[in-house]
């Protein structure tokens, strides 16, 4: 295992990551953000990657919307971190979404830590951080500022919006919000509204953050302090329902870490504690605790029927698009369930949609990781949707 | 066409118009959507149990959803589709005179096709050798079959009209797959037709 630590190490400070954020775009004040909280942001940058070549036709463009701790780094090495991007089995020369074939387009969300505008950001305003100042930001917000994004890069309408997690999410609202803009749409392992199981996990990652005293009522970067122990706990709670239980006792059972004993102290004993500690304390490396706080709300706000009378079919109705819809049977976060909901929705919608449900015990990180059935979905159906549009 | 259309799905598409909504549950890897697809401009989506074939069919551009005939048919709004189409299938699910029903409501008309369990050769077999027959359409032990709910087609005759169906047109099957008008309450393609094809609609 990775980690021997009493002491866990995420107590000490974040080092600043001067990091490459990758391309960017600044909207000034003639192009500002509406937020759905009733706010306007402006001047705002949109951080993002692309990968591959958009063609002449400006055809073939896929927008992959990240999940809640990811960012626009979806393959290659991280800036920050060093290891390879989030989704490399998805996404690269010959892979189901072919950068030899495919535009790919990923931006950082607003209200993220990856160079786009968040509360980590400086406040043009006042010169210091956001922190708590940076207005509150929905999914549809997250998606109104990608969709400034690809204008921005010329592009009128996406090939595919995929992305799973939060990243579904993002795919379901580009369908709604923008039909006539969104050929296809591939949400994984998603929900169209956040569960109250999940609205309650996000709570006591919120309040890991909030009590620890370093946080300092969000201003801990004016303040020169890290909320590392607060985030870590919290990243360490959430990472359990990123899994499974059969995966977790596959992958540790009670075996015990650099001992034969327990130690009858609290120390981590099992290798199961070293690994929540290794994940807690490699996050806060990486990521910020205020936008931990602003992201999680947003997903906690998306309930897509909401917007559309309570029917989720409604927010479909004016949807040309394909959908392809996939869940894992391990996954307890956002359950089968929870995505046949928004296949039946789609398929009362009248709209084209196909739906698989992979069998795994990986939980609900199976679609980060290399499941085959899975790949090979995305890999038929983004095909079937190119050769329908004439991308070669 | 790649590949030659299975006799009883050839019959079942020449039922079918050219540009029809049509739901086929229990589509297997997309053979007749495709064909439909391809042959009759057909909008069509599809219901699989199985992951492999659910697969399949996304990757040749099919719209299938997985999901099982007992469960997720409620789910469908009513009258949505020119056709549903239940092929091969009704013999496996848990509760044939319900899943009739659900396609009944969401198709403005189904098609039904069956294995026909009052052939004589099933019944020379349970009468001769008093075990449970094995045929090569239903090629199966008695204790591992998933034909949970075999009929013969007066059998499903009968439970067409208790669920409110008429019996537009009725097809027998031959063993080399010929199709034959057949009067449904007949007794002769009872005994001789290895399968049969009803196109039914809502009395």
């Amino acid at each position: 295992m990775m980690v021997e630590a009493a002491t866990p190490r995420f107590l000490r400070p974040l080092a600043a990551p001067a990091a490459d954020i990758g391309r960017a775009i600044a909207f000034g004040d003639d192009r500002a953000l509406a937020l759905d909280a009733g706010r306007t942001l402006a001047p705002w940058t949109c951080a993002y990657m692309t990968y591959g070549t958009l063609n002449a036709a400006r055809s073939n463009a896929v927008l992959i919307c990240h999940a809640l701790t990811a960012d626009q780094f979806v393959i290659g090495n991280h800036p920050v971190t060093g290891k390879p991007g989030w989704w490399p089995l998805m996404v690269g020369p010959g892979r189901p979404i072919d950068t030899e074939r495919f535009f790919v387009v990923c931006a950082n969300v607003v209200g993220g830590c990856m160079g786009t505008s968040g509360p980590a950001e400086t406040d043009p305003a006042t010169g210091a951080p956001y922190g708590l100042d940076f207005p509150l930001v929905t999914i549809r917000d997250m998606v109104r500022a990608q969709a400034m994004l690809v204008d921005a890069l010329g592009i009128d309408r996406l090939l595919c919006v995929t992305g799973g997690s939060m990243g579904g999410m993002q795919a379901l609202q580009w369908a709604a919000s923008y039909p006539q803009r969104v050929v296809s749409a591939m949400p994984i392992a998603t929900a169209a509204r956040h569960s109250a199981q999940n609205i309650a996990f996000h709570e006591v990652g919120r309040q890991a953050i909030m009590a620890d005293p370093d946080w300092r009522g969000g201003r801990y970067q004016s303040e020169g302090t890290q909320p590392s122990k607060g985030l870590a706990v919290a990243r360490m709670a959430a990472h359990i329902t990123y899994l499974s239980e059969a995966s977790l006792q596959r992958k540790f059972g009670r075996t015990l870490q650099d001992r034969a004993e327990i130690s009858f102290a609290f120390a981590p004993d099992f290798q199961v504690e070293s690994y929540l500690h290794h994940q807690g304390m490699s996050f806060v490396d990486r990521f910020d605790a205020n936008s931990y706080l602003y992201i999680t709300r947003a997903m906690d706000y998306f309930d897509l029927a909401a917007d559309y009378g309570g029917v989720l079919a409604e927010a479909f109705r004016r949807s040309p698009a394909r959908f392809c819809l996939i869940s894992f049977t391990s996954d307890w976060l956002f359950p089968t369930a929870e995505n046949k909901r928004i296949a039946h929705a789609l398929n009362a919608a009248a709209a084209t949609v196909s739906f698989v449900e992979i069998e795994t015990d990986r939980g609900h990180d199976a679609f980060l990781l290399d499941e085959p059935e899975m790949l090979a979905a995305a890999r038929g159906f983004l095909n079937s949707v190119a050769l329908a549009q004439g991308v070669a | 066409m790649t590949r030659p259309l299975r006799p009883d799905l050839a019959a079942i598409a020449a039922m079918i118009e050219d540009g029809a909504r049509v739901l086929d549950v229990g589509c297997g890897d997309g053979r007749l959507l495709e064909h439909l697809k391809e042959a009759k401009n057909v909008d069509g989506r599809g219901l699989e149990l199985a992951q492999q074939n659910v697969n399949a069919c996304v990757a040749r551009g099919l719209a299938v959803v997985q999901g099982d005939a007992d469960a997720d048919l409620h789910e469908y709004p009513s009258q949505v589709f020119d056709v549903v189409i239940l092929s091969q299938t009704i013999q496996a699910t848990r509760n044939p005179r319900a899943v009739l029903g659900q396609l009944l409501r969401i198709g403005r008309r189904t098609v039904v096709s069956l294995p026909n369990f009052g052939h004589w050769r099933v019944r020379a077999s349970l009468l001769f050798k008093g075990r449970m027959p094995r045929t090569h359409t239903l090629d199966y032990s008695w204790y591992d079959t998933p034909n949970i709910h075999l009929c013969t087609i007066a059998d499903f005759t009968a439970l067409a009209r208790e669920t409110g169906a008429s019996i537009e047109r009725a097809l027998a099957l031959d063993s080399d797959g010929r199709t034959h008008p057949m009067r449904s309450d007949a007794w002769s393609p009872n005994l001789f037709a290895e399968g049969a094809i009803f196109l039914l609609r809502l009395r």
